[in-house]
C-alpha cells in the first residue's frame, strides 16, 4: 500500500464513540442490507395479502433439507465467533481451524442449496410458475449470493489475509470481528427466511 | 495520535496507475468522480438539447446533417425524431443527470475531497473501499451507456421505470436490453453508493480533529452526514425492486405484472398475481429521500460560501443542524406524495400530505437561515457567491412550487405536468448546479493552486440564471395550462395547449443558449488550471475552516501537522481579533478569549 | 475490547454454546410447530415469535449487540423505524384503497342522483 498515512482508530477504540472504524462501518452496511431484506419481506406481505390463494411451502418445498440448511448456518455462526475469541486468546491454530469449518459449512450449505434448486427445476417449478416461487427463488437466491460473498471474505481471512497476523494483530482480530458480524447477519437472515418460505401455512 | 508523515517522495515513488487511476487518495478520488460527473451532466444535458429541437419543431427535420447521420435511420428517420427515441432520450437524461451527474458531483466529488479535509483527517476512513466506489459507478455508468447501442435502445420507460410497461419494453430475456442494462446499471450505482455512504459516516463519526466537536462541525459537513444517511437507508429497497424487475424481465416472474395483462393484443403468458404499485412504493421510497440528496450537500456548499463572503458567522447554526437532522428523518416517510394519483385513499392520502407539509418547514429554516446570515454582512460578490446567493431565491421559487404538488388536491390538476418538471428542475439547476458550481468556484484554487477566471465566471453566472430561468419559468406556465410531460410533440395536439405552445420554442432556445454559456465554464476550468493566476496564498479566500490550513494543493495525508479545533467554523469578525477571521486551527493567545467567541 | 482477559473470553465461549442449543432447540421448535394446523393467524405469529427469539440470540451474543455502544443502537434503532415504517405505509396504502375506505376515514355514502343524457326535448334529471 501506498500509505505513509495512517488512518487511526483502525486497531484501537475512539474514546469518545468506543469503536473502531470496521465495527461502525460493518453495522452501518448491515443496516442497509436489513432495509435491502426487508424490502423483500415485504414484497412477500404485500403480494400474499393481495393474493387470494398462497402455497404452503411445505407441500412442494424440503423442509428436512433446509432444515439441516438451517442448522448448519448457525453452528457456523457459532464457529465463526470461537474463531474469533481464539483470536483474543492469541491462538492462530484455534483460529485457522474455526474459520475454516466456518467455510465448510458455507460450502456445506451451498451444496445442499444447489441440491434443493436442481430438483424444483427437475419438477418444472421455476420463478415464472407463480409469485411464491419467485419470491422463493429471489430471496433465497439473495441469500445465497451473501453467503458466497461471506466465503470470499472468510476464506480470504483464513488464506492469504491472515498474513496479516503476524504484523498487526489487533487489527487482524477487528477484521476477523467484522467478517464474523456480516456472517451472523447472513444467518439471521436466514432464520426468518426459513419458516417465512418453508413453514408458513398457505391461504 | 500518530503525527502525519510526509513522505512525498514515498508516495511519489508510485508508478502513474497507482497514483492517479487507482489512487487510494480521497483527493485524487474526488476529482476522478468530479470530472467524470461533469462529462455525464453535459451528456445528459445533451440528450435534452435533442429532446427541445423535437418539441420546439415537432416533426421537423434536425438540421444538423452529421449528427442525423450518426444517429441513424432508426433513431432519426429522415432526420426527425422517433417516437420511441424520444422516450430513450427522456427516460436517459433523468437517469444520467440524478445518478451519474449530480449525486456523484455533490457526494462523490466534493463530498469526498472536502469532508475529510474539513474534519481534519489524513484520508477518508476506508481508502480503498473509497476507490472501489468510483471504480464501480464508473462501471454502472459504462453500462448505461453501452445500453444506448443494443436492438430496441436504451431504456424508455422514464426514469421511474414503471411496469408493467417497463416489464415488457421490449419482451426479451435477455440481459441486453436497454431497460435491463438500466437495471443492471442501477445496481452497479446504487452498490457504489452505498458503499461511499459508509466511508463518509464512518469518517465523520471517528475520524475527527481533537477538538472538532459536534456542533464545531462546518454546517457542509452536517450535510453530508444526513446524505449518507439517506443514501445508505433509502437506496436498498430500489436495488431490491431493481433485482425483482430484473427478475421479471429475464425469469419471467410477476413481481409487479397483474394478472390478466394484455399486451400489443396478446395476453401475456405469466403467472401473474404481481403489483405494478410495489415497485412505485419501493421506487418512491428511494426516490424522495434521493432529491432530499440531491440539495442536502448543495446547501452545504451554500452555507460554506455565504459565511465566507458576508464575514460573519451563519445565523442560527443550531437551527440548521437541527433542521437538517429533522428533514432527514422525515424524508423516509413523504414518498407516496409522488403517487397521489393512483387510488390510494384519502387517509393514506391525509397521512402523506401532512407529513409533506411538515418536511416543508425544515427546509423553509434552512432557507430562511442562510438569508438571515447575509444580515449586516459585508458582502464579497466573487464568483462562488454571486451562484451561492442566486440560489437562495432560485431554490426558494424551486421549494415554493412544490407545495401545491405536495397537497392532493392540487396535485390532481399539476401531477404529470409540466409544472411538476418546472418545480424540481428550479431546485436542482439554479438550485443545486448552482450551489455546485459555487463550490468548483470555491475549492478550485485550494486544489489546483490557480484561480479561475472573475470575468468568465461573471458571465457563465449571469448566462446561466436569465437561461435557466427562460427554459423552466414557462414549464411552470405550461404545466398550469395543463400541459403533460413525457409528451412527443410537445402538446401540439392538445387544444388546452395551444395558447401555451410558442413556449416551447421559448424553452428551446434557452437550453440551447444555456449550453453555449457552459462552453465558457469548459473553458474556464481548463483554461486556468494550466494557465491560471497562481494563487499567492494557501487561504486566498481567508476562510476558517480547516481545508485551508493546508499546503495547496494538499499533499498526500493533508495536514503538515495533525490540527487541533479550538473554535467553531465560522469565527468571522470576531471582536478583539487582529484579523476578521480565526480559522479553527488556531488556538487563542488569551485563554478567556476562546469563551467570548463561543458565547455568540 | 482489546483488552478482554482470558477468563472473560472463556466466559463467552461457554455463552456461545448455550446459545448454539438454544438455536437448534428454537429450529426443531419451530419446525415441529409448523405441522401443527394452527391456523393461518396463529400459524404466522408462532413462526414469527420463534424466530424473533432465535435472531434476538444471534444478535445479542454472537454479534455482541448486548454489549454494545450507542452509536450502534442509535443506527439499529433508525433503521428499525424505517424498515416499520415502509411496510407499514405499504400495507396501509394496499388496505386504503379509493372506494375501500374504513374505520374514521369511513366517508358515509351519499345518494347522488343518476344524470340521464341530454335528449333533443330537454334534459330531465331525478
Amino acid at each position: 500500500m501506498s500509505t505513509a498515512i495512517e488512518i487511526p482508530y483502525n486497531s484501537t477504540e475512539r474514546p469518545d464513540t468506543g469503536l473502531y472504524n470496521a465495527k461502525l462501518g460493518v453495522w452501518l452496511f448491515l443496516a442497509s442490507e436489513v432495509m435491502l431484506f426487508g424490502a423483500l419481506f415485504s414484497t412477500y406481505v404485500l403480494l400474499r395479502t393481495g393474493a387470494d390463494t398462497w402455497e404452503h411451502g411445505a407441500e412442494f418445498l424440503n423442509v428436512p433439507l433446509a432444515t439441516i440448511n438451517t442448522m448448519v448456518l448457525i453452528f457456523s455462526s457459532v464457529t465463526m465467533v470461537m474463531s474469533w475469541a481464539s483470536l483474543k486468546m492469541k491462538n492462530f491454530g484455534k483460529y485457522k481451524l474455526y474459520m475454516g469449518l466456518t467455510f465448510l459449512c458455507g460450502v456445506a450449505f451451498l451444496v445442499i442449496k444447489s441440491f434443493e434448486y436442481a430438483a424444483k427445476f427437475e419438477h418444472h417449478l421455476l420463478p415464472s410458475t407463480s409469485t411464491f416461487m419467485a419470491l422463493y427463488f429471489t430471496m433465497t437466491g439473495l441469500h445465497g449470493l451473501h453467503v458466497i460473498g461471506g466465503m470470499i471474505v472468510n476464506g480470504y481471512l483464513w488464506g492469504p489475509g491472515s498474513k496479516m497476523w503476524q504484523t498487526d494483530p489487533e487489527r487482524f482480530t477487528n477484521r476477523v470481528e467484522v467478517a464474523g458480524l456480516y456472517w451472523h447477519f447472513v444467518d439471521l437472515v436466514w432464520i426468518f427466511l426459513f419458516p417465512t418460505l418453508y413453514l408458513l401455512p398457505g391461504k | 495520535m500518530t503525527e502525519a508523515h510526509h513522505h512525498e517522495e514515498h508516495h511519489g515513488e508510485l508508478p502513474f496507475w497507482r497514483k492517479y487511476i487507482f489512487s487510494t487518495d480521497h483527493k485524487v478520488i474526488g476529482i476522478q468522480y468530479g470530472l467524470t460527473s461533469l462529462v455525464f451532466l453535459f451528456f445528459g444535458f445533451s440528450l435534452m438539447m435533442l429532446m427541445r429541437w423535437q418539441l420546439a419543431y415537432p416533426g421537423k427535420p434536425l438540421p444538423i446533417g452529421f449528427l442525423v447521420k450518426w444517429l441513424g435511420d432508426s433513431r432519426m428517420p429522415g432526420g426527425i425524431m422517433a417516437p420511441e427515441f424520444y422516450n430513450q432520450l427522456g427516460a436517459m437524461h433523468g437517469t444520467i443527470m440524478v445518478f451519474l451527474g449530480v449525486v456523484p458531483l455533490a457526494v462523490g466529488a466534493f463530498g469526498n475531497y472536502i469532508v475529510p479535509l474539513q474534519v481534519g483527517a489524513q484520508d477518508m476512513a476506508f481508502p480503498k473501499l473509497n476507490m472501489s466506489s468510483y471504480w464501480v459507478y464508473f462501471i454502472g455508468g459504462v453500462v448505461m451507456l453501452c445500453s444506448f447501442f443494443v436492438s430496441g435502445g436504451s431504456a424508455q420507460s422514464g426514469w421511474t421505470s414503471y411496469p408493467p410497461l417497463s416489464d415488457v419494453t421490449p419482451q426479451s430475456h435477455s440481459l441486453f436490453t436497454g431497460q435491463s442494462m438500466w437495471l443492471t446499471g442501477m445496481v452497479f450505482l446504487i452498490t457504489s453508493s452505498l458503499l461511499g455512504s459508509v466511508n463518509t459516516i464512518t469518517t465523520i463519526i471517528q475520524l475527527r480533529a481533537k477538538g472538532l466537536t459536534w456542533m464545531r462541525l462546518p454546517f457542509f459537513v452536517w450535510a453530508q452526514l444526513v446524505t449518507g444517511f439517506l443514501l445508505l437507508l433509502a437506496f436498498p429497497p430500489l436495488e431490491a425492486a431493481g433485482v425483482m424487475q430484473l427478475m421479471d424481465r429475464m425469469a419471467g416472474t410477476s413481481f409487479f405484472l397483474p394478472s390478466g395483462l394484455v399486451v400489443g393484443g396478446k395476453a401475456l403468458n405469466v403467472s401473474g398475481g404481481g403489483s405494478a404499485l410495489l415497485w412505485q412504493h419501493l421506487f418512491w421510497f428511494l426516490a424522495h429521500p434521493e432529491v432530499y440528496v440531491l440539495i442536502l450537500p448543495a446547501m452545504g456548499i451554500v452555507a460554506e460560501v455565504i459565511a465566507n463572503n458576508t464575514r460573519k458567522p451563519l445565523w442560527g447554526y443550531k437551527s440548521l443542524v437541527y433542521s437538517v437532522i429533522f428533514l432527514g428523518f422525515m424524508s423516509f416517510i413523504v414518498w407516496a406524495h409522488h403517487m397521489f394519483l393512483t387510488g390510494m385513499g384519502t387517509a393514506i392520502n391525509a397521512f402523506f400530505q401532512t407529513t409533506t407539509m411538515i418536511i416543508s418547514i425544515p427546509s423553509i429554516i434552512i432557507l430562511t437561515a442562510l438569508i438571515l446570515s447575509l444580515w449586516g454582512g459585508s458582502i464579497r460578490f466573487n464568483v462562488p457567491m454571486l451562484f451561492a446567493l442566486a440560489f437562495l431565491p432560485m431554490f426558494g421559487i424551486g421549494g415554493l412550487t412544490g407545495l401545491p404538488l405536495g397537497l392532493a388536491s392540487a396535485d390532481i390538476h399539476l401531477h404529470d405536468t409540466y409544472y411538476v418538471i418546472g418545480h424540481f428542475h428550479y431546485v436542482v439547476a439554479p438550485g443545486t448546479l448552482f450551489a455546485l458550481f459555487a463550490g468548483i468556484y470555491y475549492w478550485f484554487p485550494k486544489a489546483s493552486g490557480k484561480q479561475m477566471n472573475e470575468t468568465l465566471g461573471k458571465w457563465h453566472f449571469w448566462g446561466s440564471l436569465i437561461f435557466m430561468n427562460g427554459i423552466f419559468l414557462p414549464m411552470l406556465i405550461q404545466g398550469l395550462a395543463g400541459v403533460s410531460r413525457r409528451l412527443y410533440d410537445g402538446g401540439v395536439s392538445y387544444l388546452h395547449a395551444e395558447h401555451v405552445l410558442y413556449l416551447n420554442k421559448v424553452m428551446s432556445h434557452s437550453a440551447w443558449a444555456l449550453a453555449v454559456v457552459q462552453l465558457i465554464f469548459i473553458v474556464n476550468f481548463f483554461w486556468s488550471l494550466f494557465a491560471g493566476r497562481k494563487v499567492t496564498s494557501d487561504n486566498p479566500w481567508e476562510a476558517t475552516t480547516l481545508e485551508w490550513a493546508t499546503p495547496t494543493p494538499p499533499p498526500h495525508g493533508n495536514f503538515l501537522k495533525i490540527p487541533e479545533v479550538y473554535c467553531g467554523p465560522y469565527e468571522y469578525s470576531a471582536p478583539g481579533e487582529d484579523k476578521d477571521f480565526h480559522p479553527q486551527n488556531e488556538p487563542y493567545k488569551k485563554p478567556g478569549d476562546q469563551n467570548n467567541q463561543e458565547k455568540r | 475490547m482489546s483488552d478482554t482477559h482470558h477468563e472473560d473470553v472463556h466466559r463467552h465461549v461457554k455463552t456461545y454454546i448455550r446459545v448454539f442449543v438454544a438455536l437448534a432447540v428454537g429450529t426443531i421448535i419451530t419446525v415441529l410447530a409448523s405441522n401443527f394446523h394452527l391456523g393461518i393467524i396463529l400459524g404466522i405469529i408462532v413462526a414469527l415469535i420463534i424466530a424473533t427469539v432465535k435472531g434476538s440470540l444471534v444478535a445479542a451474543f454472537f454479534m455482541h449487540l448486548s454489549a454494545e455502544r450507542k452509536p450502534i443502537y442509535w443506527v439499529l434503532v433508525l433503521t428499525a423505524t424505517f424498515v416499520v415504517a415502509m411496510v407499514g405505509l405499504i400495507m396501509f396504502a394496499r388496505r386504503d384503497q379509493q372506494g375501500r375506505q374504513q374505520g374514521i376515514f369511513a366517508v358515509p355514502a351519499k345518494h347522488v342522483p343518476v344524470h340521464h343524457a341530454e335528449t333533443p326535448e330537454g334534459a330531465h334529471k331525478e
